[in-house]
């Protein structure tokens, strides 16, 4: 210490047990990566693990906040080369207005390669939730137009961002998840998955799902975009939306085709989405998180689970896992 | 779920910031056999910590009427597959997370129906501890014990028995002290492990996130409390600098980079490496990140290498500390857990995955299968599905390699069925296979002997001296070593 007497410049030099201990704990601490760094240690380790052994990966871009964290995870991975694949974002059509300017802005943006796939042929036969059930639409816009554009791109290995928190069969389900030809996921008969070695051999026509995410939490996520600052689609921020309040539901009228109950109106609630996928399908909830640290606290408190407010998971039981069977994501 | 940090309800952000660097991991896993209640336990650990959101609960619930386990089934919880709920059975892993004010825990509740062991072995090989369930009314089960010793082969050093269903046999403690003594005695066999019992109810909650008012016999902490507190080391920091190259990142002529994870150890700025399998030193020149360069990385983390020479570096080679290199060879010792219906084959060739190297590598001879009930050693020439063994494997080109119980990343392989492209085999590397490796020899006048990977043969010519070739062809040289071997054989 300057201006500090000899004296006491000596106690405090004389290296005692404690110092030691207490140094070392530092050191210690300073070597042990946060449960963050080794969650996105573990993703980037996965993602080279794909470009490395996959023939023709892809990225499945949700546009939504775990594709916006996998997206970086991929930069970071390659870093300082770029991201070797490209992104492929299965749209409805449905899908709310923001998420596709944002898509359109952020993709650019990065300079990434964007695959935009939509099933016209279904669309032109009128499937809508409400025309055709949620079952039938999501099967034909969602999982029959990921089974073509995997197909006609030739994709070996397609990349997600879901996570195992999010639903009690994707707890289920491994890093590397094996397809057979016609995209279909047999959960009795999974691959063992061991250390952090994948099993990566296909058979030309079968295919593998890849989850970088697995071991993330909504929380976790969240945590990672704040402290990296990752932009998401506003659609996460509460603000005052015309919504159709039913019970709890809040219900956008983006698509003109939701119908509307006898002299039912829009009225202005303060809410946000939780998750991000079709707006006739995914309902908001009342918030008034403006900011991540703010969406954070609620999650801390909040009671109900994340996909609560989509449609397509309760439309039968299992449903998830039937679909994702069928080779939805 | 991420309900999980609700023990804290209601925190702040900035609190929660400074929790969340401080909490550290915890991986763990359940063992034991069928119906022992691990899903129940590990549901109703969830449910007592308040980490199941409301609407889960309302949906299980539902799902419990009529099905004999209260009015909520706990199982349900974690067996997510419609085939397990049918059949009140776990089918696969199931994982699960959840916080508390002191650490975060990623589950495995794995099956215990001896059909899906493959299952079990997939969620203890990322474990550090493992919760083995005992059902009080049946003590020690063959099954239990092979989850125990396949726990403890994967090199899981921390197990908590769980001595469940407690209420069925009146929460009496000498059938608690019994099981202990028994499974104290099984496990006494493995080394280095620490082991904690306590007696619980799954069903009732007993010892699982509250103490119980039933058994006040037992002193012990509950097992949240245990979960919460045990020291779990991480060895990985204290072994050699190990890391295995995943991709070569050349974005252009200025930046030739080795992207991959520190295996083990740590490395600096600067530090002398060896490039395995080739041998070449050189030293680190930068350690690279999207978020800036680093002085020093240590075990975990996912970087980007350069070096300060120019060296050929491929996916699958090895930097590793010049101080202390690892194994290389083409012969090695391992255990293996068969994980396949079709049994293990001497002889047959199988796709080997070490690291991030893939060869082929055969299975030149079975040494024994180990008996999990006495853990001794049998004579065999094949494993079936759930047998654990002993195997001599040979590798169509050089592996670097530690024993598994030095490195779990260097020790590790998995073996792949190239007809089926199952998973067929986890493998635990013990050491070089020295019976295999060629000894130095003299066979009349021939004298052969290895240096620096390659074989080399001296003869004597007509005019009396002694010449010398070398063999570095890797196929060559493996079919000069097996003709050589079977020489000394004779
Ligand atoms: N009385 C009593 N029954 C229990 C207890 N724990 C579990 N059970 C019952 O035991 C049966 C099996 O429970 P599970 O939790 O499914 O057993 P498991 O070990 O997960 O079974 P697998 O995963 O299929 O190996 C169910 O009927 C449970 O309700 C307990 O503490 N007391
Ligand atoms: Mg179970």
């Amino acid at each position: 210490m300057i201006g500090a007497g000899p004296d006491y410049s000596v106690q405090h030099n004389t290296p005692s047990s404690i110092d030691f201990i207490e140094i070392y704990g530092i050191l210690f601490m300073l070597a042990t990566l946060t449960h963050l760094r080794k969650l996105e240690a573990e993703s980037i380790h996965i993602l080279r693990e794909v470009v490395a052994e996959c023939q023709r990966p892809v990225l499945l871009y949700s546009v939504g906040k775990d594709s916006s964290v996998l997206l970086r995870l991929a930069q970071k991975a390659f870093h300082p080369g770029r991201i070797p694949f490209p992104l492929l974002h299965i749209d409805t059509s449905y899908k709310f207005r923001e998420m596709i300017e944002f898509r359109d802005r952020y993709t650019a943006e990065l300079g990434v390669n964007l695959i935009v796939h939509t099933n016209r042929k279904a669309l032109q036969e009128g499937s809508t939730p409400f025309a055709w059930g949620t079952q039938r639409c999501c099967g034909a816009l969602k999982t029959t137009a990921l089974l073509d554009a995997l197909r006609e791109g030739g994709f070996d290995a397609a990349i997600g961002g879901a996570r195992r928190d999010e639903e009690r069969s994707r707890a289920k389900e491994r890093i590397f998840s094996f397809r057979d030809p016609r995209g279909q996921w047999d959960p009795r008969n999974q691959r063992p998955e061991l250390w952090n070695l994948f099993n990566t051999r296909i058979n030309p026509g079968e295919s593998l799902r890849v989850f970088p995410l697995s071991n993330w939490t909504e929380v976790d996520v969240w945590h990672y975009i704040h402290i990296e600052k990752i932009p998401v689609v506003p659609l996460y921020f509460a603000k005052l939306r015309p919504v159709l309040v039913r019970g709890e539901s809040l219900l956008s009228v983006e698509q003109d085709f939701v119908p509307r109950l006898p002299g039912e109106q829009t009225k202005l609630v303060k809410c946000r989405m939780r998750s991000l996928g079709c707006s006739p399908c995914t309902g908001a909830i009342r918030s008034d998180a403006e900011t991540v640290p703010e969406i954070i606290e609620e999650l801390l408190s909040v009671r109900r689970s994340e996909r609560q407010n989509r449609v397509i998971d309760h439309d039968q039981d299992g449903s998830m896992e039937l679909k994702k069977q069928e080779g939805y994501f | 779920m991420s309900a999980a940090t609700l023990l804290a309800v209601d925190q702040s952000f900035d609190k929660f910031l400074e929790q969340e660097t401080t909490k550290g991991l915890l991986r763990f896993t359940t063992a034991g056999s069928v119906d022992d209640g691990k899903s129940t336990l590990i549901g109703r650990l969830l449910y007592d910590s308040r980490s199941v959101f409301d609407d889960q609960i309302e949906s299980v619930t539902k799902a419990s009427v009529g099905r004999n386990a209260g009015p909520i089934d706990f199982s349900l919880l974690t067996d997510g597959l419609r085939a397990e709920r049918e059949q009140g059975i776990t089918i696969d892993v199931a994982y699960r997370y959840f916080a508390t004010p002191r650490r975060k825990f990623i589950i495995a509740d794995t099956p215990g129906h001896e059909q899906y062991t493959r299952n079990m072995v997939t969620g203890a090989s990322t474990a550090d501890l493992a919760v083995v369930l005992v059902d009080a009314r049946k003590g020690l089960l063959p099954q239990s014990r092979r989850h125990a010793s396949v726990a403890a082969l994967l090199g899981i050093k921390h197990i908590a028995i769980a001595v469940n269903k407690m209420d069925m046999v009146g929460y009496d403690q000498s059938v608690f002290t019994d099981i202990e003594a028994a499974f104290r005695k099984f496990l006494s066999r493995f080394e280095g492990i620490e082991a904690v019992f306590i007696p619980v109810s799954a069903l009732e909650g007993d010892n699982v996130v509250r103490p119980s008012a039933r058994m006040r016999w037992y002193k012990g902490p509950a097992l949240l409390d245990y979960l919460e507190t045990v020291e779990v080391e991480a060895r990985a920091h204290r072994s050699p600098f190990r890391f295995p190259v995943q991709r070569v990142i050349r974005p252009g002529q200025e930046f030739r980079g080795y992207a991959g994870t520190v295996a083990s150890g740590r490395v600096r700025v600067g530090a002398p490496v060896t490039i395995m399998p080739s041998g070449r030193p050189t030293t680190i020149e930068r350690i690279t990140t999207f978020d800036g360069d680093l002085e020093e990385a240590f075990a975990g983390q996912a970087v980007t290498l350069t070096l300060a020479d120019e060296i050929d570096v491929i996916r699958g080679d090895v930097i590793v500390s010049s101080d202390d290199l690892p194994h290389v060879g083409r012969s090695i010792r391992a255990t293996l857990v068969w994980l396949n219906q079709v049994p293990a084959e001497e002889n047959k060739r199988y796709r080997l995955k070490h690291s991030t190297r893939q060869e082929w590598g055969s299975i030149v001879r079975i040494q024994h299968a180990i008996n999990i009930n006495t853990q001794q050693h049998e004579p065999a020439h094949n494993l079936e599905m759930n047998a654990i063994g002993v195997a001599d494997i040979e590798t169509s080109r050089p592996l670097c390699f530690d024993p598994y119980q030095e490195n779990r990343a260097t020790g590790s392989f998995i073996l792949v069925d190239p007809s089926t492209n199952a998973t067929v085999a986890a493998g635990m590397i013990s050491g070089p296979n020295s019976s295999a490796a060629l000894q130095p020899s003299v066979e009349g006048n021939v004298a052969w002997r290895i240096e620096d990977g390659s074989l080399v043969i001296s003869l004597p010519g007509a005019d009396g001296e002694t010449r010398s070739g070398n063999i570095t062809d890797a196929e060559t040289l493996d079919v000069l070593q097996r003709l050589l071997k079977k020489l000394e054989a004779q």
